[in-house]
């Protein structure tokens, strides 16, 4: 194939890979070199929502690779600045819309923070509760289109199949599927249904079973197994330099979990194990959610087993929204009803950082406040945005096939990635 | 939760052991422990000795580059450098605040080339350059979008 003529007439922003593809190649052009420029995205179905990449590519191997994001950018740190405290967890949720709960949370203890809330346990036991079901829903979708990117179409219903139940059961304790907005400042919106527990409990008695499933149509399967064994490797070193996190952080042999090394929502009083590999390629990281997925189905039983009685918010009336009961029978609530509603609540001034371990690794909420209802500056880390950086090292000098492998191992959500 | 502690030198007596303020101890410009957390405020001439000095004292993994614009008082822009230490398990925030007629500073892209995509991602919403950066465009927003959308001065809605 001829080395495209004059790339700049194609698209804008390929120019700069060309002159980064310079910079790399130390001088020299690289269309004299032979080599292509190509573009993936944004709307490919193996980039897991608009990912653009731009490849330069010498035969069918990976010389560069850069990644084009934005494609989803909304202004939610923006917006987040021009609501109440109370009114930004809706946003939240649509941040990594696949564990919406896991924000919720990361969100709520960033404020709780800043108030120096008292969350009563059973509030935190939910939020470890759903925390968990929501990595169990976040992994069950990574591994039905990673699996699907690679050609094994099956799997994909099959994931679904479950992520279903788990669609249900969020559907149950909060009215909605997806955007639940179920972890509130304070502690959680609603008490669960009855025999809304023991759903739970069906379901994680049966999911092993499935999991087992999964891995029969996958472990040793040929195809898969050439796909996925020593591709996208990438260094201890250059891991921590590039800022990844989460299961690709773990699948190169660095043992760090924030649910057990800066444990918050009462995870401390939890036992599970934090799977780590040395193997740092596509495979290990596919080996590492799956027993991640066994690990979570332990947490929420633990959960299930030891939820303690009590209330599901904190006691500050003048920051949670009162009963509906109370609000008709008694003034003193209906006035904080009002004023919560009219005018929020004022935080005292500060800066935190909150951190949760989400499905896809660290997420941060990092919040300013300077002391009136609404939050100066609200600002998520997730792991998607800086995993992405770490794209090229990955793919480099392997064949641009192995591209798709490598996206579908880091599990990003562009939501997460452009706010 | 601990009291805030606000006065530099209260900062240093309580945490003598603290190998983050250890290695800050020539930089530090104002320190504060609040709310659980140790913010350190450094000049923006020392940014990069600082992020190597604590990268040298163990915090080994930079978390976020964020910025917030303080608009109208001055110095408006105050850049958040959070880093983590895997070992000891603590993250420290470095604080450089920037005026608003000269909001540029060194990118720490040499001592973390994570700083690569936060960097691009405070130029493009917040207008602050960043000296020495390997490729600092937009990165949100359009090539040819004007303004910087996060700045205080910058409407929700209405401009545009």
């Amino acid at each position: 194939m001829s080395p495209v003529a004059a790339p700049d007439q194609i698209n804008p922003g390929i120019e700069d890979v060309v002159a980064d593809a310079k910079l790399h190649h130390h001088g020299n052009d690289p269309i004299a070199d032979q080599t292509m420029v190509i573009n993936m995205g944004p709307q490919h179905p193996s980039t897991h929502g608009v990912l653009r990449l731009v490849l330069e590519i010498d035969g069918e191997t990976v010389v560069s690779l850069a990644p084009d994001i934005g494609y989803l950018h909304t202004g939610i740190e923006k917006t987040c600045e021009a609501k109440f405290y109370q009114q930004v967890v809706p946003l939240t949720d649509r941040i990594d819309y696949l564990s919406p709960m896991t924000n919720n949370t990361a969100y709520a203890l960033a404020v709780e923070k800043l108030l120096d809330l008292e969350i009563p346990e059973k509030a935190q036991w939910l939020r470890v509760l759903f925390n968990e079901l929501m990595r169990l829903n976040s992994h069950l979708v990574w591994l039905g289109t990673h699996a699907m990117d690679i050609g094994a179409l099956t799997v994909f219903l099959y994931c679904f199949r479950e992520r279903e139940q788990l669609l249900r059961i969020f559907e149950a304790v909060s009215g909605q599927r997806m955007m639940t907005s179920y972890i509130r400042i304070g502690g959680v919106s609603l008490e669960p249904p009855i025999g809304l527990y023991d759903q739970i409990r069906a379901f994680l008695l049966d999911f092993p079973s499935k999991i087992d499933e999964y891995e029969g149509l996958l472990q040793n399967n040929p195809i898969w197994i050439k796909r996925l064994k020593g591709v996208g490797y990438i260094s201890p070193k250059d891991a921590i330099a590039l800022g990844v996190t989460g299961p690709p952080l773990r699948a190169a042999g660095i043992d760090f979990d924030v649910r057990r090394d800066m444990p918050y929502s009462s995870y401390e009083k939890f036992q599970f194990k934090v799977p780590v590999s040395n193997d740092s390629d596509v495979w290990a990281r596919y080996v590492l959610r799956m027993q991640e997925m066994r690990e979570s189905v332990k947490i929420c039983l633990q959960a299930l087993d030891g939820m303690p009685e009590g209330r599901i918010v904190a006691d500050a009336p003048k920051i949670i929204l009162p009963d509906r009961e109370q609000m008709k029978t008694q003034m003193e609530s209906l006035i904080h009803h009002f004023k919560i509603v009219t005018e929020g609540f004022a935080v005292p001034a500060g800066e935190v950082t909150s951190s949760v371990e989400a499905a896809h690794g660290m997420m941060n909420y990092y919040v300013v406040s300077d002391g009136t209802a609404k939050p100066y500056r609200v600002h998520m880390r997730n792991a998607d945005y800086s995993n992405l950086q770490a794209l090229e090292t990955m793919c480099k000098g392997r064949l641009l096939a192995d591209v798709v492998a490598v996206i579908g191992s880091i599990d990003i959500v562009l939501g997460a990635i452009d706010r | 939760m601990e009291p805030a502690i606000l006065d530099t030198q209260a900062v240093f007596d309580k945490f003598p052991e603290e190998p983050g303020l250890k290695a800050l101890a020539e930089f530090v410009v104002a320190a504060k422990y609040d709310r659980e957390e140790l913010t350190i405020t450094v000049a923006r001439e020392n940014v990069i000795a600082a992020c190597e000095a604590v990268k040298q004292a163990g915090y080994n993994f930079l978390e976020d580059v964020t910025a917030v614009d303080w608009y109208p008082s001055e110095p408006r822009f105050q850049i958040s450098y959070s880093i983590l230490s895997f070992s000891l398990k603590r993250r420290i925030r470095l604080v450089v605040r920037l005026a608003g007629e000269d909001a540029a500073l060194d990118s720490i892209t040499s001592v973390w080339p994570s700083a690569n995509f936060y960097e691009r991602e405070v130029f493009d919403l917040f207008g602050v350059h960043f000296g020495g950066h390997p490729n600092l465009r937009r990165i949100m927003m359009p090539e040819d979008w004007k303004g910087h959308p996060l700045r205080k001065d910058y409407p929700v809605e209405g401009y545009r």
